[in-house]
């Protein structure tokens, strides 16, 4: 079909162009969002091959920055429909458009495509252009892998399997500049392995708000730092070291702890605010060495914050409550404290129990909390838990599921409203028996005196306070990255987290112990598995209609508020 | 008879001269300006209606100016790719910031004659419907910035600048910006971001093309000082007169500066064209030519990234015979007709109008490690291959001129440079540090093997860069 070069077709977002990579036509649209701010773009080449599914290298291009096009590793060839002089398509004989090749390569990064583009990723002018790029990169990039933290992830290595020569030509002195600089408090920069694509500055200033980061010197002396005088210490800084294509920027948590390679890569999510950004556990041997965030565009896009990114080491605490422990803190085993517990639940009387869970647990657990209050009559409620959140990730709400704890019923309206309302009734003695769950409850107006006054108090917990060294029962918990279930953070996205590790000791994951707890006390079973636990949920609780584990998928879904 | 036609030189090196308003009016100053202000509205045969500044713009295409800071584009092309509708103001920078190597044009015309740079910058603001435009100027011209800045405070006086310029209803205000050093503010994209306040990092084109996002993300018009003089000639005598002055499509005049093992180093302007690269090297009313005794041995026609000639070098161009026909002759490199089209057709350019002469007293491989030097030196780092590359082969020559050569060296420079140029960096700097690396050592290969080669004769023994891999079973 003819088409008038002149004629404009009106710029709506839907439009789709076809251009071909590599001989393989695709339809892409006309424009794409920017990443930032939302703005329609002019489609480019690389958005283009990967519609085709044709990998074109790159070290500073990123999907979620802005485009900088400086490394020149995504350099490719095209051609375009050729135009005579009258402003026609110059059609070949066969009646296709012939197509007259740019004489000079492009970065696919940065360049639009346009109808009838023609891409060409594969020729050996854009292998030698790699090639060529690549040993630029390498002649004054330490060769130190061996001791490198991005051994194993990182984009030199990778491409050069693929770009690079076996042997280097170079024979002069590198350049050298200084290593080890402490760049923030939880950044170190290797000035020599940086390969200035600016990726970390773009995603301080752009991303994150904070121009903090720069280039001082020039050519091959160019140095990344921060600005005079200025430590680079936002909450995001660490994402710089996921981005950093190198090993130039590295974690000072993470730095010489575990080689990558070595790690377990467990899906879930950060459960440190009620934002739940996606993560990636790094384990080895029941050990976390670290988080790294994983996309998703309804939650956290590509990034997560330092705070959350951190709060892990807790897990690992080598004063981790492991054992079971009954009255007098005897040591017993799960059956035997469900039973004793059971059977204590059978004689209570309605309104003499109250039940103070966390929400920082999971739906599922939060919902076999909620039918157990319902079969004891006790009141309940979870702790409100609050800190300073900022504009990017960052939620106030520090809990990761108290809208969970709201749909399942457990917590109060505003949360925390019955705390006082169980305190008083512990000192008038109403309620003998109290439940709590993942808090010290202690520092919310329940103090060690009003414990003391109650008859049975069953805790679980994860870490040590004052309320579990007041526990008749005491029952270990499991951290979210030593068991499964699901999370619906503040914008009703409801997500999982995933087992990286194993729980320590006796610690057990809560949703299977409620499970048999239940079976005791109400002679229901339910399910054994978390699998049908949440779709048993699904099916009980209104908000999560439709929902099953199988469709949360990897990023969850959102359900509406 | 060759000879220096001084258009926008007439009067700069005339004894008694100054850099002042008074004298640039006694002088016929600023009557240009006049002219072009007062141009009436006039209605096309085919009924559509042209202003006065689009006049003055289609005056500058019929021209056929050409760009004198180095590129040679098209004054009127370059100013008709103006987005004119975007509703955000149009910019205009005049490009003061003259740093390559062996050019020293600009800097008679800012130093000399600073007004009539500014009417052809008033004039070219007029033609654009600029309102603001800026004089980015090479930091080391430290007086320059100091005349200029006069001269600006002496048009604003007189109305030449500021709130409705003469009564014409037109305002503009222009400021000076002056540079930190650095050669790649020269670029021009590179420039709009140091007047940004940034560092000098060209950017990517596409998206960001000046006319469309320049400076400030407005269209933007950035020219070379000697090109906007011209434009003040061009309104003065006309387009067509204008065209009629140089060869077709290499109109106008231009300043040469000419340096190097001459006898008479300096500035010349000339008729573009008219006079060819031999005759402004030899010719007593231009550099004289070489100092006694000496024989040329090569010549850089258009600043140091130009690629140099070889003396005896010869060229097959295209060129009108006797007949009128075009014919294929070959051509002498010093009977090359110094312009755009015919340097370009001989693999080099005429750049920024400057050339450098070598004699046979010149260690090629010395000139070249000193030109690559600096190119190192000036590289912005932004994007690869010219950060590493022009460093690479910096340490190179640097290892060739001090006894550690090798043979292979020649080999090894080219194959570095061919990685920079040819569309693989942001800018033309890429261009700029490789084409001399790649033309000397392409004409001039058998002194650079011989100096790599008498290095190894002279070191005892080389240690091996390449480990001898012992022959393996199955390959």
């Amino acid at each position: 079909m003819a088409t008038s070069p002149e004629a404009k077709p009106a710029a709506s977002p839907i439009d789709k162009i076809k251009v071909r990579v590599d001989g393989k036509e695709v339809e892409v649209p006309k424009t794409t969002p920017d990443p930032l701010t939302g703005k329609p773009l002019p489609t480019t080449m690389i958005q283009a091959c990967n519609v085709a599914r044709v990998d074109v290298p790159h070290y500073c291009y990123h999907p979620k920055l802005p485009v900088a096009g400086n490394c020149r590793m995504c350099l490719v060839e095209f051609g375009i429909p050729a135009v005579g002089s009258d402003r026609k398509p110059i059609l070949n004989p066969d009646g296709t458009a012939k197509i007259s090749k740019s004489p000079r390569p492009a970065i696919a990064c940065a360049t639009p495509v346009s109808p009838g583009m023609e891409i060409y990723t594969n020729t050996p002018a854009v292998k030698q252009m790699r090639e060529g790029v690549l040993e630029f990169l390498l002649i004054n990039h330490p060769l130190d892998c061996p001791i490198c933290d991005q051994a194993g992830e990182c984009k030199l290595q990778e491409y050069s399997v693929e770009f690079g020569q076996s042997q280097s030509r170079f024979v002069e002195q590198k350049v050298h500049k200084p290593k080890r600089v402490d760049l923030g408090p939880r950044i170190v920069l290797d000035y020599e392995r940086c390969i200035l694509c600016t990726r970390c500055i773009r995603f301080t200033k752009d991303v994150v708000g904070d121009d903090a980061l720069g280039i001082v010197n020039r050519g091959s002396y160019n140095t990344l730092t921060a600005y005079p005088g200025k430590t680079f210490d936002n909450n995001y800084t660490l994402n710089t070291v996921d981005i950093c294509p190198v090993g130039a920027l590295t974690s000072k948590d993470f730095r010489f702890q575990m080689r990558v390679w070595f790690l377990k890569e467990t899906k879930s999510i950060c459960t440190s605010c009620a934002t739940g950004c996606n993560v990636i556990v790094g384990s080895r041997e029941e050990k976390i060495y670290r988080y790294e965030p994983r996309e998703n565009e309804a939650v956290n896009s590509s990034w997560m914050c330092d705070y959350g990114r951190l709060n892990y080491k807790w897990i690992g605490r080598e004063d981790r409550l492991v054992e079971v422990r009954g009255p007098k803190s005897a040591a017993l085993s799960w059956a035997a404290a469900l039973k004793e517990i059971s059977d204590t639940f059978k004689q209570i009387s309605p309104g003499s129990a109250a039940l103070i869970a966390s929400a920082r647990q999971t739906n599922e657990e939060l919902y076999l909390l909620a039918k157990l209050a319902t079969k004891l009559g006790a009141v309940t409620d979870s702790v409100p838990r609050q800190g300073e959140g900022d504009k990017l990730l960052l939620n106030t709400d520090r809990n990761p599921n108290s809208l969970g704890a709201r749909l399942t019923g457990i917590s109060a309206e505003p949360i925390g409203a019955n705390l006082p309302k169980i305190a008083e009734a512990i000192r008038s003695g109403k309620i003998k028996t109290l439940l709590v769950f993942g808090e010290d409850v202690t520092k919310v107006g329940i103090g060690a005196d009003l414990l003391g006054k109650l008859e049975t108090l069953i805790v679980s917990d994860i870490l040590p306070n004052t309320t579990t060294r007041s526990a008749h029962y005491l029952l270990p918990g499991c951290a979210h990255a030593e068991k499964r279930g699901t999370f619906t953070n503040t914008k009703g996205r409801v997500q999982k987290v995933m087992k990286a590790v194993e729980p320590p000791g006796q610690a057990r994951a809560e949703w299977e112990f409620l499970h048999e707890l239940i079976f005791n006390t109400t002679g229901q079973n339910g399910y054994a598995s978390i699998e049908g636990l949440f779709n048993q949920m699904a099916a009980d609780i209104p908000a999560f209609r439709d929902l099953s584990w199988a469709k949360l998928g990897d990023t969850g879904v959102s359900i509406p508020l | 008879m060759p000879a220096e036609y001084r258009l926008i030189l007439k009067y700069a090196d005339q004894p008694g001269y100054t850099p002042d308003l008074e004298c640039y009016l006694r002088n016929g100053g600023y009557a240009s300006l006049k002219k072009a202000l007062a141009i009436q509205p006039k209605t096309l045969p085919d009924g559509r209606q042209v202003g006065g500044p689009e006049q003055i713009r289609d005056d500058v295409k019929l021209s056929g100016l050409r760009g004198r800071g180095g590129a040679g584009f098209s004054c009127g092309l370059k100013w008709s790719f103006v987005d004119r509708k975007s509703g955000k103001p149009i910019y205009l920078i005049c490009n003061a910031d003259e740093s390559e190597p062996g050019t020293f044009k600009d800097k008679q015309i800012l130093y000399k004659d600073p007004h009539q740079m500014l009417e052809g910058m008033i004039i070219a603001c007029y033609a654009n419907d600029v309102h603001l435009a800026y004089i980015y100027i090479r930091g080391e011209f430290v007086d320059g910035a100091k005349i200029l800045n006069r001269a600006l405070k002496e048009a604003r006086e007189k109305n030449f600048l500021g709130k409705n310029i003469l009564g014409s209803g037109y305002d503009l205000e222009i400021h000076v910006h002056r540079g930190a050093g650095a050669y790649i503010c020269g670029e021009e994209t590179g420039l709009i971001e140091s007047l940004e306040g940034k560092r000098a990092y060209p950017r990517i084109k596409p998206p960001y093309f000046p006319a469309v996002l320049g400076l400030y993300m407005c269209p933007t018009i950035v020219n070379n000082v000697e090109t906007l003089c011209a434009v003040k000639h061009i309104v003065a005598m006309g387009g067509a007169e204008f065209a009629r002055l140089g060869t077709p499509n290499n109109t106008g005049t231009r300043i040469v500066s000419i340096s190097g093992h001459v006898k008479k180093p300096g500035y010349y302007e000339v008729e573009v064209g008219k006079v060819t690269l031999g005759q402004l090297i030899n010719d007593p009313v231009f550099a004289g030519g070489l100092r006694d005794g000496r024989k040329l041995k090569a010549v850089i026609p258009g600043g140091s990234s130009a690629k140099v000639f070889k003396a005896g070098e010869k060229f097959k161009l295209k060129r009108k015979g006797p007949d009128g026909k075009d014919a294929e002759q070959e051509v002498d490199m010093l009977d090359l007709p110094y312009d755009f089209d015919s340097l370009i057709a001989a693999g080099s350019m005429s750049g920024s109008g400057a050339i450098i002469v070598m004699d046979d007293s010149t260690d090629i491989v010395e000139a070249l490690s000193n030109l690559s030097e600096f190119y190192a030196h000036e590289s912005c780092g932004q994007c690869t291959p010219c950060r590493e590359g022009s460093l690479w082969m910096s340490k190179a020559l640097h290892r060739l001129t001090h006894g550690q050569g090798r043979g292979t060296d020649a080999e090894y420079l080219v194959r570095i440079a061919d990685n920079i140029p040819g569309g693989r960096t942001i800018c033309a700097f890429g261009e700029a540090c490789s084409w001399p690396v790649q033309s000397f050592v392409a004409k001039f290969k058998d002194e650079f093997v011989a100096r790599g080669a008498a290095d190894e004769q002279r070191r005892p023994a080389v240690p091996k860069t390449e480990p001898e891999l012992a022959p393996q079973a199955g390959h």
